[in-house]
């Protein structure tokens, strides 16, 4: 069954569509609502970090802050610089702020996929996930969408008529372009294994610890992953984009009003999104903590609505770790960030993902496992010491011949 | 640890242990009227040079101090101090002296507290109180002028209605503050160089630390 949603599979009649437009209603509010959250959870507790207290009059514990910072930019003057190309300028932030949401779309937010069931649950007479969209194409999705963002980010930098905006823009654009790669290749070994793009097909394929994968995609893909997402969100410590002591504000230095608020929301709601794929990729997603057949169940809850508790538990643990991030890295240069992504993020994910290829391609054959991953590891390291004797050609070029080599 | 010893640096910094700040004002407490409102509502000890709203002090017998020389507008580097003096009328002179300070204006969407203004004041006509909480809706409100900064015929600071007054915010207003600066010569420590002031009479001197 290949399709947007089980629901859309026959005729198209009133009550799916109007569950359909639901859930649309409901992913738009959910993504809106995770949004405000993280600006507030993300301020507190990066002032817990900083010996701060953080907001703390509006609403308990200043929960409601960002809703006012909201409100505020609502009702503030809509400014467009005199040499800002109108149009463009003014179409800039939703390039950013709808590919945000549409990320969303494909993440499974509940159901049951315990014991191999599908996560399927049936809702006034109809089946149909929790989530918005499964496309056949899945996590490919995600990765075109958050590319599509940083036309957002470029169109604004571009549009804005001013030198640190297009600066900070195109960084952006050659950051977003480098990191993609490893974004991928790091994705490509989940998908290896789980043999399918769908996110539900993916969520279903790790119901246990054990399936995880912590050995072939818990470590070198993760970590990469981690890296590569957050340069890819532009948070630091990746953040040059609207590097303050360099550029102002970056992309957005010339936004005001809610223009500026589209912006501030697309880059939360990415982060969320992130976070979301994060956990979908490599940790079963809604699936509770499961090892063997011991399950960590919550009594009185049925299973559908468990996974969502899961879901956002695991997603809170990854929102953590970026404003944990951000409150400990310093900011990196942009060579360093440059060097990091070209030489050593790109091939390592490279390497490992030929690595689980060839395993796999051996075991489809029954050839001999060990001798294959010898092979291929005695393959990838002298692949390694090549690169490094170019690396050190190109530097010895440099220095005798100029910046050109 | 290397690189991965920071992360458990900031890690341990949550937690009310480590904070140097306060829950200002009580949160949001204060508003709700509860039971322990008042309770929360406090603010810490402000120190006793801090550099706060402005006041216009009087002499013991109730004379304005200030002699509308301008100085202070002078040297205020945020230039936000509109000083003009006038003539005293001679049968009931506003200020002992020729002249007196006839128009007084502070705009606090300028004013950066940094107290020259009450360093170059040749007769401790302008001190600074520990208050510095108040805020306007519209820009003609932050313009103080000589009726707000004025202090009151018992030589307190006029508690305006926009503004958030505490217990002590009042206390060290004079020229005393000035006079003993701490980075001030250390031969005038504890010599008392200031004329009385109303509601405060002649201050003692701060006595020597060490």
């Amino acid at each position: 069954m290949i399709a947007l949603d089980p629901l859309l599979v026959d005729d198209l009649l009133w009550v799916p569509l109007i569950i359909v437009l639901v859930k649309v209603l409901i992913v738009f509010v959910v993504g809106l609502l995770a949004t405000m959250l993280m600006v507030w959870f993300e301020r507190k507790a990066i002032a817990g970090m900083q010996n701060r207290i953080g907001p703390n009059k509006t609403g308990p514990f200043g929960i409601l802050q960002t809703l006012a910072d909201g409100i505020k930019l609502f009702f503030k003057e809509d400014l467009f610089p005199s040499r800002a190309d109108r149009f463009v300028f003014a179409l800039a932030p939703f390039l950013s702020f709808v590919p945000a949401f549409l990320a969303f779309a494909i993440i499974p937010l509940g159901g049951d996929f315990r014991n191999g069931s599908s996560g399927e649950v049936t809702l006034f007479g109809q089946v149909t996930r929790i989530q918005l969209a499964d496309p056949p194409i899945g996590v490919l999705f995600a990765l075109a969408i958050s590319s599509i963002a940083v036309y957002g980010i470029m169109l604004a930098g571009w549009s804005s008529g001013s030198k640190y905006p297009l600066l900070g823009s195109v960084r952006a654009s050659a950051q977003m372009v480098s990191y993609e790669a490893a974004l991928g290749l790091s994705l490509a070994c989940v998908l290896l294994l789980a043999g399918t793009l769908s996110t539900s097909g993916i969520v279903a394929a790790q119901s246990t610890i054990t399936d995880w994968h912590f050995i072939s995609t818990g470590i070198v893909p993760f970590i990469i992953f981690l890296i590569a997402a957050t340069a890819e969100l532009n948070r630091p410590p990746f953040d040059l984009v609207e590097a303050e002591q360099e550029l102002v504000g970056g992309f957005n230095t010339e936004y005001s009003s809610i223009r500026f608020a589209l912006f501030y929301l697309a880059e939360f709601m990415n982060t969320v999104t992130m976070s979301a794929l994060i956990v979908t990729l490599f940790f079963g997603g809604p699936q509770p903590i499961a090892i063997g057949n011991f399950v960590f169940d919550i009594p009185l809850l049925p299973n559908a609505l468990e996974g969502t508790f899961w879901l956002l538990a695991k997603i809170l643990v990854f929102l953590y770790m970026y404003i944990w991030f951000r409150a400990t890295l310093p900011r990196l240069r942009y060579d360093q960030l440059m060097d990091l992504g070209w030489k050593l993020l790109i091939p390592a994910s490279l390497g490992w993902f030929m690595l689980l290829a060839a395993q796999r391609l051996a075991r489809q054959n029954g050839w001999n496992i060990v001798l294959v991953t010898g092979g291929s590891i005695a393959v990838l390291v002298i692949c390694y010491l090549l690169m490094q004797a170019a690396f050190a050609k190109s530097a010895r070029d440099r220095s005798t011949q100029g910046t050109m080599f | 640890m290397g690189y991965l010893g920071g992360f458990l640096v900031t890690f341990r910094q949550h937690g009310p242990k480590n904070r140097v700040t306060t829950q200002y004002s009580g949160g949001r407490m204060f508003r709700r009227k509860k039971r322990n409102a008042k309770k929360m509502d406090v603010k810490i000890d402000k120190p006793e040079r801090l550099h706060g709203r402005h006041v216009l002090n009087r002499y013991e017998d109730g004379m304005e101090k200030c002699i509308g020389c301008e100085l202070c507008s002078a040297v205020c580097p945020a230039k936000c101090i509109h000083v003009r003096g006038a003539d005293n009328n001679p049968t009931s002179p506003t200020s002992p002296g020729e002249r007196f300070g006839w128009i007084y204006e502070i705009n606090y969407l300028r004013c950066i507290h940094c107290d020259l203004c009450v360093e170059a004041c040749p007769t401790e006509a302008i001190t600074e109180t520990k208050m510095f909480e108040f805020s306007f809706t519209n820009r003609q409100d932050a313009i103080y002028t000589k009726n707000e900064l004025l202090v009151d015929l018992t030589g307190k600071p006029q508690q305006l209605a926009w503004e958030d007054w505490r217990e002590g915010e009042d206390k060290n207003t004079s020229g005393w503050m000035r006079a003993t600066a701490a980075s001030g010569d250390a031969n005038f420590t504890g010599v008392v160089s200031w004329s009385g002031e109303l509601g405060h009479g002649v201050r003692p001197a701060e006595e020597k630390s060490e």
